[in-house]
């Protein structure tokens, strides 16, 4: 944009100079608005989890039976990767602010790649159950057919397939941001003085992982107990 | 002459040399603010005319020329159009975005460049809803509260609908973030929260329904597209599911966005009453905090819309409770603006007229709607054209009709030409006394038990019909004729000068009328109240080569 922003002082009554706070390079600002984005994040998550309880509530049994057919190793394998990314977003975002351009670059590369690998796990688990006729408009999700799972399971799949889907599409539109954040840094416009972006991106990765963190036990852990625990008896 | 806001501005790629051009990528929020209003109210007559159509079909019971199917998709257009693109993005997209900035000293929004791309989001949005017109199998007839499971299961256009709105939820919630932003980092030194004029606390109430409750609708219609897509029950009743969570989703947003209509409307009235009256607002204090209650409070009844839909009744109980709760503040207003007339020296300008005519309006309005908070009276009266007249008399003669006031206040501002004062006053009585009659009789009809969106009626209820007819006449030619007045003045009207209302907030203490593209020429101290008026005249006058007081 055109304008330049010229530092404004406003005095009072008394003589007493005070600055005025501009829209351009406002940190504070920008940090705001992005907690604000996240708050309507949590929001649209938030009113599936309700959708969720409340189904879970009304087909207990079929949710702990199809949960209990969620492989919980692959799930569990990227709960962890995930929460690595965390700590490598995190560490680049403080050497940024130690003025490491270098090692931030390196620690968002390792995210990035951490992110990917999510995503290749992810598709080897949603490949598996495509296998098993467990997906999206195939018959076994479809009610009145000969395939068809009871209807509480059908539930179950579609919530599935829709909160890990959506949470995916985060992690991809993640990726992009991270590999604009540093074709940003390598022009020099996110700069140790100057990295709100950094900031902001980091938060948003913050609050992907920590969405993975309810929708992992919500989705693979309530059917564990099948074996052991017998909650599905007890119900 | 000094260049305005029209002559030159800031674009968000570039800098292209046509005006046209120009016009399309700026960021200032002056532009965008009229931008949002023409194609606003281009939408809004679209509306209307939908809206007269189905009261020609009405004039008579039976079928005249609309048949049962296009009645239906009548209905919906009218409230898709009315609700998602003129009354939700309404007010704050206009003055929120023409007015508040200068309010409260600031050059710009917080996201200039957000605010540009949001307008087009809304826009697209637009789009989006406008194709599924002529697309596929016409608009959709489900009215625009899309209920599951019917919506999950007719074969009109209800996905491109549904998308169109959760496009536009988005360019909602980033006004909202834009707003909250302005308001909290952008303010003018000295300005603390309490020195804020009362429409920037009204846009900041709304900023904080736009921002949480939006998402909660925007992610219940994704998940009706991915019910209408892939069928696997998540509304539908016949498959497991639960329509009436459906319901509950959709009013945990849908009635936090009434208040979402009508608290920035109740910020132009606390504008409009203090400057007409020309004495400082009564309990500034309670009117900022009672806008901040309505919006909180406002999030907790949405089960009033439930009450036939077999709710428990302890659930009934409660929600009918706190929705007698939002009377208290709403009320608080109510007692406050007229107290500040009180004693006052009250000039019937044509904004004063439009807000004291709300007054009336909008107090049949919001008393009808405590009449059916009330589970007893609502069982008898849900889904009558005694609902349909209640929300008409909140939202046309509420939110509107200080739309209309706020766009009579601020059009001097926006400009820098008057309208004439008697041309104005006639456009306001068709328009008062048109809505009157349209609707009024409405309210007997439903009682009597005439049921909404119904195409066809029993001949007892003509008469009612009738008179509502002819209202609707009258006040579509008031609108008409309204909207004639102030083309014209803005085309050949004269120069307003910078404070033609002798009013005391920062936007009429601007260098020039029309304001110049960054606004004050030097940001004042804000070392005072808003509305501070002493024997009728403002107390605080500036300097305006330095912006400083010299009273």
């Amino acid at each position: 944009m055109s304008h330049e922003y010229v530092p404004e002082i406003a005095t009072s009554r008394d003589g007493k100079e005070h600055e005025v706070q501009g829209w351009q390079g406002d940190f504070y600002g920008g940090k705001l608005g992005f907690w604000l984005f996240m708050l309507t994040e949590v929001m649209m998550f938030g009113a599936m989890f309700l959708v969720l309880t409340y189904y879970f509530s009304l087909h207990h049994a079929d949710f702990l039976e199809a949960s209990s057919e969620l492989n919980r190793v692959l799930g569990g394998t990227n709960t962890v990767i995930l929460l690595i990314s965390a700590l490598t977003m995190g560490l680049g975002l403080l050497k940024m602010r130690n003025g490491d351009v270098k090692g931030a670059k390196l620690m968002i590369w390792a995210t990035i790649l951490l992110a990917l690998i999510f995503l290749g796990i992810k598709a080897v688990e949603w490949t598996h159950e495509y296998q098993h006729g467990v997906f999206l408009g195939l018959d076994a999700l479809q009610s009145g057919n000969a395939h068809s799972k009871p209807l509480g399971q059908i539930l179950f799949f579609g919530m599935y397939f829709t909160m890990t889907g959506l949470h995916g599409f985060h992690i991809i539109i993640g990726i992009g941001l991270m590999l604009w954040l540093l074709k940003r840094i390598n022009a020099g416009k996110v700069t140790t003085e100057h990295h709100i972006l950094h900031f902001n991106i980091a938060l948003y990765w913050d609050l992907v992982h920590l969405i993975w963190v309810f929708v992992f036990p919500y989705f693979y852990m309530i059917g564990a107990g099948d074996i052991a625990g017998g909650v599905i008896n007890a119900h | 002459m000094s260049k305005t806001y029209f002559d030159e501005t800031h674009c968000a790629i570039g800098h292209p040399k046509s005006t046209f051009m120009q016009w399309m990528l700026t960021v200032d929020h002056k532009r965008i603010g009229l931008m949002y209003a023409a194609v606003i109210f281009t939408f809004f007559f679209v509306a209307v005319a939908v809206a007269f159509t189905m009261r020609l079909e009405l004039f008579s019971p039976g079928q005249q020329f609309l048949d049962p199917d296009t009645y239906n998709q009548a209905f919906t257009l009218h409230g898709v159009i009315m609700v998602f693109l003129f009354i939700i993005p309404g007010i704050p997209a206009v003055f929120g975005n023409i007015v508040m900035p200068l309010m409260i000293g600031a050059k710009d929004v917080s996201f200039p460049r957000l605010n540009w791309f949001t307008f087009w989001l809304y826009i697209f949005g637009a789009l989006i809803a406008l194709s599924s017109l002529w697309t596929g199998n016409g608009f959709a007839d489900t009215g625009w509260t899309f209920y599951a499971p019917y919506s999950l299961n007719t074969n009109t256009n209800v996905i491109t609908t549904l998308v169109a709105a959760f496009v536009l939820g988005m360019a909602s919630i980033l006004t909202g973030l834009n707003f909250l932003v302005t308001i909290h980092r952008l303010r003018a030194p000295g300005m603390d929260f309490f020195k804020m004029p009362l429409f920037v606390w009204g846009i900041y109430a709304t900023a904080w329904i736009q921002l949480l409750a939006t998402p909660v609708v925007g992610i219940t219609l994704i998940l009706a597209i991915l019910e209408k897509t892939f069928g696997i029950g998540i509304f539908d009743p016949s498959k497991g599911g639960d329509p009436v969570l459906f319901e509950h989703l959709f009013w945990i947003y849908s009635h936090p966005a009434v208040y979402l209509m009508i608290l920035p409307a109740f910020g132009i009235m606390s504008e409009i009453i203090p400057v007409f009256s020309r004495r400082e607002v009564f309990g500034y204090r309670t009117i900022a905090l009672s806008s901040a209650a309505i919006a909180g409070i406002g999030y907790l009844v949405w089960g009033h819309h439930l009450f036939t839909s077999g709710m428990s009744d302890l659930a009934k109980v409660i929600f009918s409770f706190l929705t007698f709760l939002v009377a208290i503040p709403t009320g608080i207003k109510f007692y406050d603006w007229v107290a500040t007339m009180y004693k006052g020296k009250i000039i019937l300008s044509v904004p004063m007229l439009w807000a004291l005519g709300t007054m009336i309006t909008f107090v049949i309005g919001g008393l009808t709607g405590v009449t059916i908070a009330m589970v007893g009276a609502d069982i008898h009266l849900q889904d009558t054209y005694y609902t349909v007249a209640h929300f008409h008399y909140a939202m046309l003669g509420g939110v509107v009709f200080l739309f209309f006031a706020g766009l009579h206040y601020w059009f001097p501002l926006v400009t820098g030409k008057m309208y004439p004062e008697g041309k104005a006053k006639l456009a306001f009585y068709l328009n008062f006394i048109g809505f009157n009659v349209l609707w009024f009789p409405m309210f007997i009809a439903g009682y009597l038990g005439m049921p909404r969106r119904y195409f066809d009626y029993l001949p007892e209820f003509e008469i009612y019909h009738r008179i509502a007819f002819f209202g609707a006449i009258i006040f579509i030619v008031g609108l008409v004729y309204m909207f004639y007045v102030l083309i014209q003045a803005w085309k050949n009207g004269e120069a307003s000068g910078t404070n033609p209302w002798h009013a005391t907030t920062l936007e009429w203490h601007l260098p020039s009328s029309p304001p110049p593209l960054e606004n004050h020429t030097k940001v004042p101290y804000v070392d005072f109240r808003p509305y501070e008026y002493h024997h009728g005249e403002p107390v605080v006058k500036f300097d305006y080569k330095t912006m400083k007081r010299i009273d």
